[in-house]
């Protein structure tokens, strides 16, 4: 079953246009990346998603119009904003009032046991916690949630890299159950890389790349090519070339392993080294058309 | 949508087991409205203070001046006049809490960026606006009345023991029986009478980015000057100055001094206050502009 389906969706801010018909289709239990460079329209999209901002085009998040049913969609979906949104004056236990008050599928007993890990104190303000506290604490609030969608928008900005860790591995330890669904945006490309099941790249405001990450590994692969095959390499056109101590690294769209063995050293690429690869290749041929 | 009967029950004693899935509509704007009370302390401090700042003036005028004050009738006097005066200081009190906490109500959550937490959760921007619009119509008005009648039976206290200590008899000045029925009718025809002014100050704060008290007053003032100026005429400014303090008059036969809720019952013309085309009005530009407050909200976003 389809969690997210969008077709078409536009916004534009005056003459900024952030989303640009962009088409999503994300199924029920996949955990998805959403990458892409600053301003590419990922947040647009999400705050879509979410209910948070108007748009043109067809969108249904669990069979639900975001915009016109955000309060109803919001029994079912949950996310965590790009910083720290939990509201400076409210303490740990008021917060966790508040939201088994007005959240029907909040399981209190869970938050608590979540909090009972971290060393937050119940009586603290939140504007006294750390930045990885706050984030602990949202992380704990939202798991305790049961629902079906989970959006995470640069979720561990800002933490460090113990935080960002655990923050991943409760995630998945503790909350994926491949019935929920999460969407995750994040420059830290790599630290996702290893729990998405599928990736999906954004660039002015439009999907780019759309595959699941079996998918991935079938498809690209990055070559460390012997110096001496290098023209041998090339001719089987690689979509991107980077040199790294002095050996060129090609990498391939498509191209069978077994040839490309051959020639040097095979490998799957990161994420990261794909995104370089598309979004470079997106802003040479802009270039190219300008020129 | 504007009359204080659409109260929340206000017991603390809520019960916290429900089955999941079977909330009932009121209960996320119960728990709104007690986030609201967790942000906002100066709502029931504000007016303590007040009430404890008057009594320490009616302890020092009882002890002083009371005790110097020889003839019986001017002592009893020194003792009931600050009565009147404490019950119209603590509303003063509420209403400018009010108007601030109006101000700040749909601003701070945005200026914050909380507002990305509140809109996480399934609470609609009708039970939030609802739950905002509350707190000076429903709240504030049973806060300035539990603080006025304790304000006001500490000081009887007080007074009796003074008096009995000259040997006076404790004869009560205040009609006990009255007292908390007009107070509580003045509480509610202001509240309904003050609406629009609410809801404008909801709307602005709502809407606008920064200086959200400028935004407020100074379209107001501005209207006033085109008009003066166009025309020679101060028809908008007699109408707000109707709308902040016109409602006693429609309320009470004859116009009691200042906000003085000791009153003859037979003074009440509730009437006369609900056939003025002044209350149904306001309560109908109150609405719209809690309507456009909502709408707002759905639009707004962290600034």
């Amino acid at each position: 079953m389809l969690c997210i389906e969008a077709r078409g969706l536009r916004k534009a801010f005056g003459t900024t246009i952030a989303l640009d018909g962009l088409d999503l289709h994300v199924e029920e239990g996949h955990i998805v990346g959403l990458i892409g460079p600053n301003g590419a329209g990922k947040t647009t999209a999400l705050n879509a998603i979410l209910g948070l901002t108007p748009y043109q085009g067809e969108l249904k998040v669990l069979g639900r119009d975001p915009w016109t049913d955000r309060d109803q969609l919001m029994r079912d979906v949950c996310f965590i904003a790009d910083v720290a949104v939990l509201p400076r004056w409210m303490r740990v236990s008021q917060a966790l009032e508040y939201v088994s008050g007005v959240h029907p599928r909040f399981d209190r007993a869970k938050a608590d046991g979540f909090l009972a890990k971290t060393t937050i104190k119940r009586a603290s303000r939140v504007r006294e916690l750390s930045k990885g506290m706050v984030t602990q604490l949202h992380l704990a609030l939202v798991m305790a949630i049961d629902a079906k969608l989970l959006v995470l928008d640069e979720p561990t900005l800002g933490l460090d890299i113990l935080f960002r860790k655990q923050f991943y591995d409760s995630l998945l330890n503790d909350y994926y159950d491949r019935t929920r669904t999460i969407v995750v945006t994040t420059h830290q490309v790599e630290e996702v890389q290893n729990i998405l099941t599928d990736v999906m790249f954004v660039n002015h405001g439009r999907i780019v790349l759309d595959c699941s990450m079996e998918e991935f590994e079938l498809r690209y692969a990055e070559l460390m090519v012997h110096p001496q095959h290098v023209a041998a390499a090339q001719a089987l056109k690689p979509i991107h070339e980077r040199q790294v101590f002095g050996r060129s690294i090609l990498l391939f769209d498509g191209v069978d392993r077994h040839r490309l063995a051959a020639l040097g050293e095979v490998r799957t690429p990161s994420i990261a080294d794909l995104f370089v690869a598309v979004m470079g290749n997106q802003a040479g041929a802009a270039q190219g058309a300008v020129a | 949508m504007n009359t204080p009967s659409n109260a929340v029950p206000e017991s603390p004693l809520e019960p916290q087991k429900i089955t999941p899935a079977a909330m009932s509509p009121t209960r996320p704007l119960y728990w709104s409205i007690r986030r609201e009370l967790w942000e906002n302390r100066s709502i029931y401090v504000a007016p303590l203070i007040v009430a404890g700042v008057t009594l320490l003036g009616f302890l020092i005028a009882t002890i002083g001046r009371g005790m110097a004050t020889v003839d019986p009738a001017r002592k009893a006097a020194v003792l009931t006049e600050p009565n009147s005066f404490a019950a119209a200081v603590i509303m003063a009190t509420t209403f400018v809490v009010g108007v601030f906490y109006c101000l700040d109500a749909l601003h701070g959550e945005r200026r914050d960026r909380s507002i990305l937490f509140w809109k996480s959760l399934p609470v609609s921007d009708l039970t939030t606006v609802l739950s905002k619009a509350s707190i000076p119509l429903v709240v504030l008005p049973l806060v300035a009345f539990a603080t006025i009648v304790a304000t006001l039976l500490i000081m009887l206290l007080l007074s009796t023991v003074v008096l009995l200590m000259s040997g006076l008899s404790a004869a009560t000045p205040i009609p006990w029986m009255q007292m908390p029925l007009v107070l509580l009718y003045v509480l509610i025809t202001l509240a309904l009478w003050h609406a629009p002014i609410y809801g404008w100050l909801l709307l602005v704060s709502g809407w606008a980015r920064r200086a959200t008290f400028l935004w407020a007053v100074l379209p107001l003032i501005a209207v006033q000057i085109v008009e003066k100026i166009a025309f020679n005429t101060s028809y908008f400014g007699s109408m707000l100055k109707y709308r902040l303090v016109g409602g006693m008059a429609e309320a009470f036969a004859h116009k009691p001094h200042g906000h003085v809720p000791i009153v003859d019952l037979s003074q009440l013309t509730p009437g006369n206050f609900l056939s003025t085309s002044g209350l149904w009005i306001g309560l109908a530009v109150a609405a719209a502009f809690l309507a456009a407050a909502m709408r707002l909200r759905r639009y707004q976003g962290p600034i």
